[in-house]
């Protein structure tokens, strides 16, 4: 304490320093003016029209889901509005937020389904399996593949195809898709299919997924995981007729219907298709989700977490994969994003892994976090945005702005006029106030998308009185300290170490209602609440950094320790006889 | 100011002292009145929500020309004298390059002609252009259920935080009764002007939570201090905490004169120049928060304290000793001493004046204390060194 008191020089430097790489920070951004809010510069309107006629609960869901997204970094201060029933309106602040429509209409629905064939599929029983490798080889002519299946019948599950296939089977893929252009449906007609049915029908009465698919109506959502494991290792003989008839699109995600209740044909990013379960686990079980690159890792994950229904089945689906090379996926919007083999029973949180750049990863695990929405939209004509002007009018900015600086004057020669020298002080803590103020919001402006909307103005020009009263807090405090007939020297250290405490505790009250305002709130509130809490921190530095170095220095100068007249610290201001001088003053 | 100045001074060093404490059913009964008058206002009146709570109708006009936003503001102005009472506060905002979207609260067929009225005789649109739709609340239950969920753990947050700080929960309760007082008055205000609570406005109650929270541990602080050795101090538990309040005042007031200048500016702008704008609303919040802010915290919160401590043992034992100090007499307060001029009589006799009150400034020679606790300073900022009796020191 000692050690840093007695060198207010270095400390007033330190801070400048600091205050100009903020600056020079805010320099290499290049904007000088803060993003404003919707309500000062208009922005981007996004229109989203439902499908279907959800009910008012499902929009409400929706509203609430999407307001989450866009606001979920807390700073946007979007605006959500459901309108006429079946449109849900989005205003961003900002004009080219054309990122943020993607995003914000972003279906995300995730849903794990066990894998019953990747690639190819082998009918299970050991007596299908040699008619199964014929039905493969004239899908696809891939003959390695239906080794492999032959394996995995002894053992009486149609094995995925291993990591060394990927590449003849994509090949086989390919050229299949060559062939032809149209898919599913097309497809169906095809010979090859009608070929390789035949078998896959006569194996088919021992399979017992048809049970589990014709069970799961009336189920909500996703099937048991005992019936997704029978289906994946007896897949049903018409679903595999469609899946060996089925090639993947050459590009883009592939448009499939992605029901949880049935079973899914689809593929992932690389172009090998599945035949999946019912879904056993939805997005709606998500409990929490998180990106990152975990230790000893050098890409970046999502990690999930679940709800304690979903952890169960998560569980339980693992736990009967375990050890077999048998996998799981993970589908969102009906593409598979990773297929993930078992070690043993996992009863945490899962992960998931691939290519994943910063961005993408946690925009997923925004998506994910934010959960499903409950409605879909027609993503062809069903979302439009166009650009809104300001909803208030022109001259409230101006309006506020000049208020706000004519109150600031009058603070600041009403503090000259009381605290006379020392309103010096106060003037000067108050334009660094300012300063880093400023500063902060340029630069959360570029990082976090901050907005400064009118209540946020309103916000910061408010919070010069909380700042002031620190200061007021301290010179009262030196005030008391030299009326108790200490020098200006020691008052200014015992008054430091006082009003220090006060200002803490009550500066604490302000963080804590920052931090649990932002936790808990929504919109509006979150936004007022990163607001506060700026300021609230913004005024603590300043206290600590700047304000009290400042009177540290001027305790060395006669003008103040002598007590002039026009010190704000004589005798007569302090109503005693004279003032005690310190030792070496 | 330097009046102003000295009356800090004799504040702080209890010559002159205002009985905050001691007058405590005053203070509550001003507050009783000013909350009574709060709540019928608010019974009778009721809350002016706004569309971003109750939803509304929207217009959507296609101009012929282009959107500009002077049109957009010459919309609002029209819109707003329109007499419509739910249009009072429109939001009109441009929407691509010929489109204008107005949004009033929802409105009967008759006022929905009047305003369309307005609509097409300020833009120029004919009724073909004007669409019309009706919008949900942007603030909805939900976010309204979320803020009041943080609030609540806001407040028990605070109230473990204050405990902890002073250690004395009843400090915490004082805080929350005070802040109660200064929630209700603000919101009484609100209904009894009839402005209008929108999403800025609830951003203005939730500033006053934390200034109101703010204000009162400044001042609890100073109690705090003032009460830590009240042996010491020879006061009582009341009258240190009065003084606590008395040496904040000078503090209090200009924390408020700062703080409420430039909330005044701002209300007096938008209220005056602006006429209808949030600006307005939030700023009447703030201005009324943050007075009732300040005065619950000293008016309210702390007699709330000291009579919420009275029945402390502690406190009780303060209070006794200040009463039997009360009590004591300075033994030489009478005894004259001798001072050049005074008036002996030759015989060595002293005159009488048996009846008289002694109209002279007392003369009397002072006595120490015959006991009581010597207090380090502290003005070296360590503790000095103390020289015990022989038979006390460590060998």
């Amino acid at each position: 304490m000692a050690r840093k008191t007695s060198r207010p020089g270095r400390t007033l430097g330190v801070f400048f320093l600091v205050l100009a790489i903020a600056y020079g920070l805010v320099a290499l951004g290049g904007s000088w003016k803060p993003e404003l809010g919707l309500d000062l510069q208009g922005g981007t309107r996004i229109m989203m029209i439902a499908k279907g006629h959800p009910s008012s609960d499902a929009m409400k869901e929706a509203r609430n889901i999407i307001d989450q997204r866009v606001n979920g970094s807390g700073v946007t201060a979007a605006k959500v509005t459901t309108q006429g029933g079946n449109q849900i309106v989005v205003e961003i602040p900002g004009k080219s937020r054309d990122d943020l429509v993607n995003e914000v209409s972003q279906t995300a629905q995730l849903r794990f389904r066990l894998v019953a064939c990747q690639s190819t599929c082998a009918t299970s029983s050991t007596s299908g399996s040699s008619s199964g490798v014929a039905g493969t080889g004239t899908a696809g002519g891939t003959g390695a593949t239906g080794g492999t299946g032959a394996t995995g019948g002894s053992t009486g599950a149609p094995r995925a195809a291993l990591g060394f296939d990927h590449k003849a089977t994509t090949k086989a893929a390919e050229k299949a898709k060559a062939k032809k252009k149209q898919q599913k449906a097309a497809a169906a007609a095809t010979p090859t299919a009608t070929a390789s049915a035949a078998p896959s029908a006569a194996a088919s009465p021992s399979a017992s997924a048809t049970p589990s698919t014709s069970g799961t109506p009336d189920q909500k959502n996703d099937v048991s995981v005992d019936d997704a494991v029978a289906f994946m290792n007896n897949p049903p003989a018409d679903q595999v007729t469609k899946f060996d008839a089925y090639t993947c699109p050459t590009s883009g995600a592939p448009t499939v219907e992605d029901n949880p209740s049935q079973p899914l044909i689809t593929c992932d990013a690389s172009g090998v298709k599945y035949l999946l379960s019912p879904a056993i686990i939805e997005g709606t079980q998500v409990s929490d989700a998180s990106s990152g690159i975990p230790q000893g890792s050098v890409s970046y994950v999502v990690t999930l977490d679940f709800h304690s229904a979903g952890r169960k089945a998560f569980a339980d689906a693992t736990g009967a994969i375990a050890g077999t090379s048998q996998l799981f996926a993970i589908v969102l919007d009906g593409q598979v994003i990773s297929a993930a083999t078992a070690e043993s029973r996992i009863s945490g949180s899962a992960q998931i892994s691939g290519s994943f750049t910063q961005d993408s990863a946690s925009a997923l695990a925004n998506n994910l976090k934010f959960g499903a929405l409950p409605v879909s939209f027609d993503k062809e004509n069903g979302i439009s945005h166009t650009t809104v002007g300001p909803s208030l009018a022109g001259n409230q900015l101006s309006a506020g702005l000049w208020a706000g600086g004519i109150g600031l004057l009058l603070v600041m020669i009403y503090c000259l006029i009381y605290y006379r020298g020392l309103g010096v002080v106060v003037i000067g803590s108050l334009i660094i106030a300012g300063a880093s103020t400023y500063a902060m919001v340029l630069l959360l402006s570029k990082s976090a998308g901050f907005t400064l909307d009118l209540p946020g103005i309103a916000g910061l020009i408010v919070a010069v009185g909380i700042t002031a009263d620190s200061f007021i807090v301290y010179f009262e405090r030196i005030r008391d300290e030299m009326r108790d007939g200490k020098s200006m020297r020691v008052a200014v250290d015992a008054g430091w170490l006082r009003a220090r405490s006060t200002c803490l505790a009550a500066d604490g009250v302000s963080i804590l209602a920052a931090l649990i305002l932002y936790i808990f709130g929504a919109g509006d509130v979150r936004g007022f609440a990163f607001a506060l809490g700026l300021s609230t921190i913004i005024d603590l530095v300043v206290f600590f950094f700047f304000t009290h170095p400042m009177i540290k220095w001027l305790s060395h100068f006669k003008f103040f320790n002598r007590g002039h007249r026009l010190s704000g610290l004589d005798a007569e201001a302090l109503g005693v006889d004279r003032i005690t001088v310190g030792g070496r003053a | 100011m330097s009046k102003f100045t000295r009356l800090g001074n004799q504040l702080y060093t209890g010559k002159r002292s205002i009985d905050f404490v001691g007058r405590k059913w005053t203070w509550y009964a001003i507050s009783a009145v000013v909350i009574v008058a709060a709540i019928v206002g608010l019974s009778v009146r009721g809350l002016n929500m706004s569309l971003e709570f109750t939803g509304g109708t929207q217009y959507t006009v296609t101009v012929s020309g282009s959107a500009s936003q002077s049109l957009a503001d010459k919309v609002r102005n029209a819109v707003g004298d329109s007499g419509v009472e739910a249009a009072a506060d429109p939001t009109v905002t441009t929407s691509g390059a010929h489109n204008l979207i107005i949004q009033i609260k929802s409105v009967s067929t008759s006022e929905n002609n009047t305003v369309l009225k307005t609509i097409t005789s300020t833009t120029g649109a004919k009724a073909d252009d004007i669409s019309q739709d009706h919008v949900g609340a942007s603030w909805g239950k939900e976010v309204a259920t979320k803020a009041i969920q943080g609030l609540i753990v806001f407040l028990i947050a605070v109230t473990i935080f204050i405990a902890v700080y002073t250690r004395q929960w009843k400090m915490s309760v004082a805080a929350l009764v005070a802040l109660a007082h200064d929630v209700i008055i603000t919101v009484g205000v609100y209904a009894l002007v009839g402005f209008e609570v929108s999403p800025a406005t609830v951003t203005g109650f939730l500033t006053i939570l934390g200034f109101s929270l703010y204000d009162t541990v400044v001042v609890f602080d100073k109690i705090k201090e003032n009460t830590k050795n009240l042996r010491a101090t020879k006061r009582s538990f009341a009258a240190a905490c009065n003084l606590a309040v008395n040496q904040t005042l000078v503090r209090s007031i200009n924390t408020s004169i700062v703080a409420l200048i430039p909330v005044a500016a701002i209300l007096w702008v938008s209220a005056v120049q602006l006429g209808t704008s949030t600006l307005k609303d939030l700023a009447l919040a703030l201005f009324v928060g943050m007075a009732a802010g300040a005065y619950s915290s000293i008016f309210i919160a702390t007699p709330l304290f000291v009579q919420l401590k009275a029945r402390e043992q502690e406190v009780v034992d303060s209070e006794r000793r200040a009463a039997q100090r009360a009590k004591q007499v300075d033994p030489y307060a009478h005894v004259p001493s001798f001072a050049e001029g005074m008036e002996v009589e030759d015989n060595g006799e002293l005159p009488v004046e048996a009846d008289q009150p002694d109209p002279q400034p007392f003369r009397g020679r002072t006595a120490p204390q015959t006991r009581g606790p010597v207090r380090d300073s502290g003005a070296a900022g360590r503790p000095q060194p103390s020289r015990q009796t022989r038979s006390k020191r460590a060998k």
